[in-house]
């Protein structure tokens, strides 16, 4: 159980920084998902705290111990690999026993935490197999098991579910989750799908081209994304948006539809602003109260439980969510309106969202 | 192929029926020469089927060696050959999968440099630099020694190259699993690189084997005491003069006892070399 504490952290490969300065700190026991779009350097961060990666500059704690020039295996953390990373020739037990064999647990010590470990994991019947006799489920888990027997300060999680098929990633992620409650380790945990992020982390960072954009609570994140990246990459389908410009008290995005601005941005506000709507922010038909406009149905997307619009508004598509069955027809006409106090405007210039 | 078609079949047979008679004949012939008497052998037609003094020849080649020719007894030229194929082949591995694993798993400077320079002696073999090799073997007093037999074969470019190529493919995340478990290097190297290399391994030793088993030039120009031969330089020195001063039937069984090693091992470590050569478990 340990606080990791990133402060000032950079790192540069040759002349190229690829993290930019970077201040986190991960509370003991915490959940924290890093997520980004794939090269941002959520696993660069990841590996510098493991120690796989030296730090170019700043300080890494863990524990409070400063960790810069510290081995990884004297860090006390443990690592679970996306491509699980399984020693193939060792059964299930001597892959969870190898790291405790190395740092010289008696017999009975490694096997009393391997079969605990088996226990948590359901690996029971499998301990004697090699690791491609099992599935990639079981694969992951063995990985998962090899962290969990050397009870270690912090999990580190890179994209672990990344090479398992959908069903398979729910049920893990649950799992997951269910360890979490169980050990509650310090657990950092990268991944580029939104969907882990929103249900595995306690707070996520959302990282764009080596800066952390945001850190916050998934459902903070969500309901008030700091910037158009962050905005754009939290939510599925991700958030519609209409670049605009300044008209009076509103922002005018075409076709005569003026979003008006809260009166606590209009002081901000420059020329340029975007306005985000998330999918399920629009109300279909004339019953809303703000402004009116028309949509033109391209495709719809019938899921069952709601339905998804793609609909042209001033030469963009626009995604709507709506509720339920009863869906227009693609090629037909539609008239919306914005949920009030749900728009949010951003800075086109800078990507900052406009705060007041 | 599960069609079924006679006359193809037939031909395809008959190519392989023949393409097997001439391999074999030339063997079964020697093996027929070996149980015979010289005058058996040097009468006209040679007969083909097996003579009576197998025993008789065998023990004459294991024991005394050919009177005519080279005195030296098989035996010890078999023994000679065994250590100098055996330390070829595991010194080669040794120090090839060393290089390897250094090449791929540890930065230092001209790491690059020192891959292709092991590369480039790839296209120099023993036949190539055999008088400067045989002047230094000869100022470092190596002449009729097994030292002077082996360490010049010693290192292998194409096994460097071949053992860097598989730990290529092993993935880095096992390196670094590993250092997070807390392995060394050496470590590492013998707990996961070398099982993980145990079938190429085997498929190297067995063409290093043969390879250190064959070699002809070398040897010949190294050793000059009969009590240093190995068997191929044996069959040589045997063959003294023309024809009649052979003894035909004592060169052909040094020459069935010189087949047998190689084969033994090949037809041993068979299961290992084939997965080897096809299997990648990873």
């Amino acid at each position: 159980m340990a606080e990791i504490v990133l402060q000032g952290v950079t790192k540069s490969f040759g002349k190229t920084e690829v993290i930019h300065r970077t201040d986190v700190t991960i509370g003991d026991g915490e959940f924290v998902v890093m997520v980004g779009p794939s090269g941002c350097g959520k696993s660069t961060i990841l590996r510098m705290i493991a120690g796989l990666e030296t730090t170019t500059d700043g300080e890494i704690r863990i524990g409070g111990r400063r960790v810069n020039e510290v081995e990884p295996k004297d860090r006390n953390i443990a690592m679970v690999f996306q491509n699980y990373a399984l020693y193939p020739h060792m059964s299930v037990y001597d892959n969870m026993a190898y790291g405790l064999k190395i740092r010289k647990f008696t017999k009975d010590d490694i096997d009393k935490r391997v079969q605990r470990a088996a226990g948590i994991l359901e690996l029971g019947p499998y301990l004697r197999r090699k690791p491609r006799e099992l599935s990639g489920g079981q694969r992951q888990r063995v990985a998962m098991g090899r962290a969990i027997v050397r009870e270690p300060a912090a999990f580190l999680f890179d994209e672990p579910l990344s090479n398992l098929d959908a069903k398979l990633r729910v049920q893990m992620r649950l799992e997951i989750q269910k360890l979490h409650r169980e050990l509650a380790t310090t657990s950092v945990y990268v991944t580029h799908d939104q969907v882990e992020a929103m249900t595995l982390a306690n707070r996520m960072l959302v990282i764009n081209a080596g800066t952390v954009e945001q850190i916050g609570a998934p459902l903070e994140v969500y309901d008030d994304p700091a910037s158009l990246f962050v905005a754009g990459f939290i939510g599925s389908p991700s958030m519609n948006f209409m670049p605009g410009r300044r008209a009076g008290d509103g922002v005018d995005v075409g076709e005569g539809l003026v979003v008006p601005l809260p009166p606590a941005l209009r002081a901000t506000a420059g020329e340029q602003v975007t306005v985000g709507v998330r999918p399920e922010h629009f109300v279909p038909g004339t019953g809303g109260e703000g402004p009116r406009f028309r949509l033109r149905v391209d495709t719809v997307e019938a899921l069952g439980a709601d339905s998804l619009l793609h609909a042209g508004f001033n030469g963009t598509l626009l995604v709507v969510r709506i509720e339920g069955h009863a869906t227009p027809l693609a090629g037909s006409s539609l008239e919306a309106s914005i949920l009030p106090g749900k728009a949010y405007f951003f800075d086109t210039v800078t990507g900052k969202r406009l705060a007041g | 192929m599960v069609e079924h078609r006679p006359v193809r079949d037939f031909v395809a047979h008959l190519i392989l029926i023949v393409g097997v008679i001439a391999v074999a004949f030339p063997l079964w012939v020697t093996f027929v020469a070996s149980t015979r008497t010289f005058e058996e052998i040097v009468s006209v037609p040679m007969p083909l089927t097996v003579g009576s003094h197998l025993q008789d020849n065998y023990e004459q080649v294991l024991t005394a060696g050919s009177e005519r020719g080279s005195k030296a007894p098989v035996g010890r030229m078999l023994v000679n050959s065994l250590i100098m194929a055996l330390s070829i082949a595991l010194g080669k591995i040794f120090i090839s999968i060393l290089s390897a694993f250094a090449i791929v798993y540890f930065r230092f400077p001209l790491r690059n440099f020192f891959f292709w320079m092991i590369f480039v002696t790839l296209m120099l073999p023993i036949e190539v630099r055999i008088i400067p090799t045989f002047k230094v073997a000869s100022d470092l007093g190596l002449l009729d020694s097994y030292a002077g037999l082996i360490l010049p074969a010693i290192a292998s470019a194409t096994a460097t190259f071949l053992f860097r190529q598989f730990f290529l493919t092993i993935p880095d995340e096992l390196a670094e699993a590993a250092r997070i478990d807390g392995a060394g290097p050496m470590r590492f190297f013998f707990d996961v690189v070398l099982p993980l290399s145990k079938t190429h391994i085997a498929a190297l030793f067995v063409i290093l084997f043969i390879y250190g088993w064959n070699q002809y030039l070398w040897p010949l120009l190294i050793t000059a005491q009969e009590s240093m031969y190995t068997v191929v330089i044996g069959i040589k020195r045997m063959i003294a003069g023309g024809d009649a001063s052979n003894e035909w039937q004592l060169i052909m069984a040094t020459a069935m006892l010189a087949l047998l090693p190689p084969a033994a091992v090949v037809m041993l470590m068979q299961k290992w070399f084939v997965k080897g050569l096809v299997e990648t478990e990873k």
